[in-house]
């Protein structure tokens, strides 16, 4: 294995509706991270009348050392998929933080600097199901973050998957690497990448 | 020392690490009611225990049934747990006082929620602290222990096993919202790098044996229901042979072996990790998810030329003076932040005899205190 | 070995390091039926070791304390869910709760139905007085409407309930009710209840002259006696009056007879059967 990236305390929140498959998302990328690179994570989510009501958070907090305070303060990465989670949360990421959208979803994104994919369409036209969406915003992310090891991340998935639907669920993680990397260019994670 | 075989790492919830330190310990009974935030505790129990040798899973009609259940089955032989929050944890108080009076080993972890009542069920809480150590009427010693994080849950929950076996005494592990919803890294200690350690079993024959006679330890052996050894159990003040008595010598004598099986080992049972406290002359104490905000604003205040401690405590009772003695030393200023009104900051203050300068946080909004509330008080000095 | 009788037979039970004087008043019928279960457990053959006995709180949760058995005296309407944990712990053990009237159908209702829901492999010996003896003489759910009690000085206002029909409702195995007066008969429904699995429930008509007779129409324990005497009769001829013959009688006998497994044996069934498909899936 690559020697690890050190990080301190990097934040992701991941955001949106109920149904989209959340805080698995965030429960898989952490699950990487924490057992596949060895970072320290910390996965806290949303619970009870704050998680119904039709919208789900999931943060995550990535770092070399130990993690004393395990909520997500100020963001890193915040990923946006209802227009509602987007109005909410921006205003929790960081300056020099990267928002990333479900482009169909949010159709007013608050700043012109976002990353954006229409990755519900992307999973039911490209991967034939909808419900793949949350892997194909996995592998854009596998992309966009330099210190993920796009392998290792792709093994944990398919660790954490049922049989049934581990061959359809790398195609979206394929796709949503793919296509990152054309539609936001080849060092869009540059900024991470110093240390 | 060296490591001889490799832990299992795994990503896991609070609650999860629960489950998983109550196996490694030796429970093989669980019985409860489910209640927000405790409820996958009860879920991942629901699942596990059916598929191992002799696990017994049995949800209750409530949770003074649980608590029946599991002291039953303990009666019975077995390790038992149960896990509940907010009015949950009302409702065990009653057969939670049956297992003081009657020695019966078992483990009780609280999710602390917020609020009183029904309260704030899915947000995080510290207000069930005195409820811990007085919820049950009369006197009594009770352990009542905490973590604040996901690999503490794991040990925590082990070290709560290994004391209720160890002084035949029902073990509250409190833990919070936070805590046990919280998804991190664990190593999972393999067997035999830990202490598992079981009740004291009567050797002397049946009809020597004396169920509640003094001993050096004060904890009497305890053989399982059905073994031979035919003794009567009550929550009634009773005599050696646990017959019901009102003679005033014997009521003392029990009274005060109830105790002393407690107080006599104050260095086995008070627990709490020391960050940073040698040369603080500000410290903070705190428990729960709580601690783990201040560690960070310590962090911070020593970054800003502070010198700044953290005394987190993972035995809440019996309260571990000696231990906040020690920081005492150094410390001018003493800060306790927690989520209520001032619980723990009782115990502090009662400690501090007005020789530090104690300051409270807190917060009872359903919120966590961030790091940058604690280090604003720090940095006030 | 069962060759001795009578008084013999529970000399052979009780506890004769606890010391006697029992806290028990003249005329109570409560250690008429402590008696009546000795010889029951007797009969069966049952070694001590292998007895359970879990009492709430009442004068009936007393009787515990005087027999040679595993006893456990537990809080107030909760023995059924001691003995619950009992009965998964270690299936192998006989477990038989004791509780009073209020004990069992108040304080004790949802452990009460639910244990029946259940099946639970125990059997609940209800000793019905139609009062709270213990502490003084206030309603329980048994006492009947009209009757004078320290909580109802003019008269109970509410209907009591009917433990067998509740027993029933509930899903318990086996029902029955007996009393004190009829002794041969309560033995024979104890010992079925015993032996048989899941669920079993027996009501003992039991009198309290002190708390409930006195302050009613029974100026003596064996005015009591005669009531129950002339009162009872066998469920089957009781089934035959007319609603209005009903109305001072009480039936007795057996009510409810099932054979559905008791929850213990459908867990340990499906552990079995999970660790089978563990041992497949190994392979
Ligand atoms: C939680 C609780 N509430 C009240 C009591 C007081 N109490 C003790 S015995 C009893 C009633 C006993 O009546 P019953 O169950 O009919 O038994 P009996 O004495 O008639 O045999 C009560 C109310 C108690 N011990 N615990
Ligand atoms: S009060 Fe009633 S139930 Fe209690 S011992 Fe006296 S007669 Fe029996
Ligand atoms: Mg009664």
């Amino acid at each position: 294995m690559k020697s690890q990236q050190v990080l301190q305390r990097f934040e992701i929140r991941f955001s949106g509706l109920g149904g989209q498959g959340i805080i698995t998302l965030g429960k898989v990328m952490g699950q990487g991270l924490a057992i596949g690179h060895g970072y320290n994570v910390t996965q806290t989510q949303s619970y009870g009348p704050e998680a119904r009501g039709g919208s789900s958070k999931c943060d995550l907090v990535i770092s070399s050392s130990p993690i004393s305070y395990p909520k997500a303060e100020s963001l890193d990465v915040l990923v946006a998929l209802s227009q509602e989670a987007c109005n909410t949360y921006y205003p929790y990421l960081k300056p020099g933080g990267a928002l990333v959208i479900e482009s169909d979803l949010v159709k007013q994104p608050p700043t012109n600097q976002f990353l954006g994919l229409p990755y519900t369409r992307l999973a039911k036209d490209k991967v034939g199901i909808a419900q793949a969406m949350n892997t194909v915003v996995l592998g854009s992310l596998s992309h966009l973050l330099p210190f993920i090891n796009q392998k290792t991340m792709r093994k944990s998935l398919e660790a954490v998957l049922p049989e049934k639907i581990r061959a359809v669920n790398a195609k979206a993680f394929n796709l949503g690497l793919r296509l990152a990397k054309k539609e936001w260019g080849d060092d869009v994670g540059a900024v991470w990448e110093k240390e | 020392m060296a490591r001889r075989k490799k832990r299992k790492e795994i990503f896991a919830l609070g609650n999860e690490a629960v489950v998983e330190g109550a196996l490694l310990a030796g429970c093989s009974f669980y019985g409860g009611y489910p209640i927000t935030p405790s409820s996958e505790i009860m879920e991942i129990m629901a699942s596990k225990l059916p598929q191992t040798d002799d696990g017994v899973f049995i949800q209750m009609e409530d949770e003074i049934a649980s608590m029946g259940a599991i002291i039953g089955a303990s009666l019975a032989g077995r390790k038992v747990l149960t896990a509940t929050s907010g009015p949950g944890f009302s409702l065990k108080q009653e057969n939670l006082g049956y297992a003081v009076m009657a020695e019966t080993p078992l483990v009780l972890v609280n999710v602390m929620r917020g609020g009183l009542s029904t309260g704030l069920p899915t947000c995080p809480g510290q207000g069930d602290v005195q409820q811990a150590r007085w919820g049950t009427h009369g006197d009594h010693p009770i352990i009542v222990l905490s973590a604040s994080n996901v690999q503490e849950c794991l040990d925590m929950t082990i070290t709560a096993f290994n004391m209720a076996e160890k002084y035949r005494t029902p073990v509250i592990l409190l833990l919070d919202e936070i805590t046990a919803h919280t998804r991190e890294k664990i190593e999972i200690p393999y067997e035999g790098e830990f202490e598992v350690f079981s009740r004291t079993i009567p050797s002397m024959p049946p009809e020597w044996y004396k169920p509640y006679e003094e001993t050096v330890r004060g904890v009497p052996p305890m053989p399982p229901i059905g073994s031979g050894y035919r003794f009567h159990v009550t929550g009634l003040t009773h005599d050696r042979n646990g017959f019901p008595t009102q003679r005033p010598e014997e009521v003392v004598e029990l009274m005060d072996r109830l105790h002393r099986k407690i107080d006599q080992f104050f260095y086995d049972i008070q627990l709490v990790e020391e960050i940073q406290t040698e040369d603080a002359d500000t410290v903070v104490i705190a428990y729960g998810c709580v601690a783990r905000s201040a560690e960070l604003a310590v962090q911070q205040a020593r970054a800003n030329g502070i010198k700044a401690g953290l005394l987190k405590l993972k035995t809440l009772f019996p309260y571990p003076r000696r231990q906040q003695e020690k920081i005492m030393a150094n410390a001018k200023t003493i800060i306790v932040p927690e989520l209520n009104m001032g619980q723990m900051s009782r115990e502090v203050k009662r400690v501090n005899q007005g020789r530090a300068s104690v300051r409270t946080i807190n917060r009872i909004d359903g919120q966590i205190i961030t790091p940058s509330e604690i280090l604003k008080v720090i940095m006030q000095g | 070995m069962n060759e001795i009788t009578g008084n013999e037979i529970i000399h052979q039970y009780l506890r004769h390091n606890k010391k006697f004087p029992h806290v028990l008043c003249p005329g109570c019928g409560h250690g008429i039926v402590l008696g009546t279960l000795i010889r029951s457990i007797h009969s069966l053959n049952i070694p001590k070791d292998d007895v359970v006995i879990v009492a709430g709180i009442g004068c009936s949760g007393r009787l515990a304390v005087y027999v040679d058995f595993n006893t456990v005296h537990t809080t107030h309407g909760r023995a059924l869910s001691f003995a619950t944990g009992i009965k998964m712990a270690n299936p192998k053990l006989n477990v038989i709760t004791i509780m009073g009237d209020g004990d069992a159908l108040s304080i004790g209702g949802n452990h009460l139905i639910h244990a029946a829901r259940r099946n639970i492999g125990v059997t609940a010996l209800i000793l019905n007085n139609n009062i709270y003896g213990m502490t003084g003489g206030q309603s329980s759910p048994a006492t009947p409407m009209g009757a004078t009690t320290m909580t109802n000085p003019f008269g109970q206002l509410d209907k009591s309930f009917d433990t067998v029909e509740l027993a029933r409702g509930a899903g318990a195995n086996y029902v029955a009710r007996g009393t004190t007066f009829h002794v041969k008969k309560l033995e024979k429904v104890l010992t079925d209840a015993i032996e048989r699995p899941g669920f079993s429930v027996v009501e003992a008509i039991t009198p309290c002259h002190t708390q409930y007779g006195r302050k009613n129409k029974y100026k003596t324990p064996v005015d009591m006696y005669k009531w129950m005497k002339k009162a009872a009769i066998p469920v089957d001829r009781y089934n035959e009056l007319s609603e209005a013959e009903k109305e001072d009688r009480l039936a007795i006998g057996v009510f409810v007879e099932r054979d559905q497994p008791g929850f213990e044996e459908r867990y340990f069934d499906l552990k079995a059967k999970l660790q089978a498909q563990e041992e497949k899936g190994g392979k």
